[in-house]
């Protein structure tokens, strides 16, 4: 329980300094002050001044920072200015949309590399282990918003680019792993005595590779959300990427810190879920 | 393995100097507009084409691909040297001066540096000349990329300060910055290859990203993100193949530097 609190506080504390950091940076950029509709011909000067106003309110980072904290804290997140919408009801609307494209990318992802990993050390052939090095190698090297634009251009399910953008990190991590894992002296003892593949597998690698590879879990989440931006503003998917390239485009800071807060959120979650799991796994495995 | 590994650093080798004289082989200027052919087909005068603008394909790739490998490796260096200075020093001090430090670097992890890099990126003045969007998007990449090679390289510090032969330099009365330079750098100097050498590739890959998103580096400089915008508006990969030149060179790159790396996996 006093661990769980102290989590938490961490938690919070790392929360805060994100999103006061967020804030920071991009009140800190030259360009923060200059609006793109300032430019517009057709607005008045006084129109250009109230668009400035509205700017300069923004210009005070402790002013702005704890302003938006203490609405925070009452459950209002303030208002998108590109979208002149609540940002709750934006997060609300475009979070599960999001949570949906990362979950089913991380599962396919995770899927294809745990099988083609265990499938390529078990193989125990320099050519399964070769190919499939070669395929790793290949999604990690061609950039999430390229796999995008093809998969918009085969008309293809977003997701899938997800899972290519996940599966090359976590294949090459559960390969080594379980080369690792297979290299131990136990393990060659009970290949030499004939105990079956399968049983060696079960028994004796996912127990103790288990562990490590779930540390990874976390890692992944945070790999799936930043492919989440490319892939959600380019297939036009309604979710938190895309809401996150049009605040940028839009220079909407409100928008900005709260999604950097929100994703940093996922992220810890995600990161302390997974090394609280592992550290279960590893205590009921020993 | 050797072998490939050889081929990999010739490859990167030839792709680099063919970059660093493209202003002598290039057959036009990465600016200069053919107005009589817009997005004409690969021909003796252009070897890859021209894009939309009636621009050459081949010239700008040439361009392109010096930009991208020339600020990557210094957004490398940048992000290398902060890792050193944040997680180094505080691996080698220990104490308060890690804690603080670690929590810097956890700070920095759990952060979606995406995230922040496009919404700094986006804050940029509207009118920003290409050279300072090069130089910005390059120094962003290097100033948020550093936390995961500050954990390394402190993991690595923290060794070699509880090592015998540190301990025993201490008890000879050397401490402080000579102990640093002289006992500790020098042996931290693999682990700090092998993170420059995996910061190139992923920032290679996030300019790219950004690129295309329409927030890295600004028209009408090329680069490897921009190159590959064009990409949008494909309505055939079959006729046009000669398109996705661009996509395959910074494929074999990126594919080089993962191979490279292959043989420092125990420092990264």
């Amino acid at each position: 329980m006093r661990t769980l609190v102290r989590r938490l506080a961490a938690m919070a504390g790392v929360v805060l300094l994100g999103g006061l950091l967020s804030a920071t940076l991009v009140r800190l950029a030259p360009g923060f002050d200059v609006d793109e509709q300032q430019l517009d011909s057709r607005l008045s000067s006084e129109s250009v001044q109230a668009l400035r106003r509205v700017r300069a309110q923004d210009r005070n980072l402790a002013a702005f920072y704890l302003h938006y904290l203490g609405h925070a804290l009452r459950g209002d997140l303030g208002q998108s200015r590109t979208l002149d919408r609540p940002v709750r009801q934006l997060l609300a609307e475009r979070l599960p949309v999001t949570a949906r494209l990362v979950g089913a990318g991380l599962l396919v992802g995770w899927l294809c590399a745990v099988l083609l990993a265990v499938g390529a050390t078990m193989a125990r052939r320099v050519a399964c282990d070769m190919v499939a090095t070669i395929l790793s190698g290949i999604f990690l090297s061609v950039p999430a918003a390229v796999l995008g634009l093809l998969f918009v251009f085969a008309n293809a399910p977003a997701y899938l680019v997800i899972a290519l953008v996940v599966f090359p990190k976590v294949f090459s991590y559960t390969r080594n792993l379980l080369a690792r894992s297979y290299g131990l002296p136990h393990l060659v003892t009970a290949y030499a005595k004939g105990v079956s593949p399968v049983r060696i597998l079960l028994w004796h690698v996912l127990p103790v590779a288990g562990a490590q590879l779930l540390a990874v879990a976390g890692i992944s989440v945070s790999i799936a959300l930043g492919a989440a931006i490319p892939v959600e503003a380019l297939c036009g998917i309604a979710g938190i990427g895309q809401l996150a390239w049009q605040a940028a485009l839009g220079r909407d800071l409100p928008l900005l810190v709260n999604l950097t807060v929100l994703v940093t959120i996922v992220t810890l979650a995600a990161n302390w879920g997974s090394e609280f799991t592992g550290q279960r796994f590893r205590t009921s495995g020993a | 393995m050797k072998r490939v590994r050889q081929f990999a650093w010739l490859f990167l080798l030839l792709v680099t100097v063919a970059s660093l004289g493209a202003g002598l082989w290039a057959p036009a200027d990465y600016a200069m507009q053919f107005r009589e052919a817009p997005n004409s087909p690969p021909s003796h005068q252009h070897l890859l084409g021209t894009d939309e603008l009636g621009r050459d394909r081949f010239s700008r790739v040439l361009y392109g691909t010096r930009v991208s490998l020339l600020m990557a490796p210094a957004a490398a260096l940048l992000s290398t040297l902060l890792a050193t200075l944040v997680g180094g020093v505080a691996g080698y001090l220990g104490g308060w001066w890690e804690r603080v430090a670690m929590g810097a670097t956890d700070l920095f992890l759990s952060m979606p540096w995406l995230f922040l890099l496009l919404a700094v990126r986006a804050m940029l003045p509207l009118n920003i000349a290409p050279i300072t969007s090069v130089a910005v998007t390059f120094l962003l990449l290097g100033l948020l990329g550093w936390a995961a090679s500050a954990r390394v390289l402190c993991a690595g510090a923290r060794g070699l300060r509880d090592s015998d032969f540190v301990l025993q330099a201490r008890a000879s009365g050397l401490r402080g910055v000579r102990l640093l330079a002289i006992h500790v750098m020098p042996n931290l100097k693999p682990v700090l290859a092998a993170q420059f050498l995996i910061s190139i590739p992923v920032f290679i890959i996030s300019e790219a990203n950004l690129g295309i998103l329409g927030l890295g580096v600004s028209e009408p400089l090329p680069s490897w993100g921009s190159l590959l915008r064009e990409l949008e508006s494909f309505t055939s990969l079959g006729f046009e193949a000669w398109k996705l030149v661009p996509l395959a060179l910074l494929v074999l790159v990126v594919s080089g530097f993962q191979i490279i790396l292959s043989r420092n996996e125990v420092y990264a």
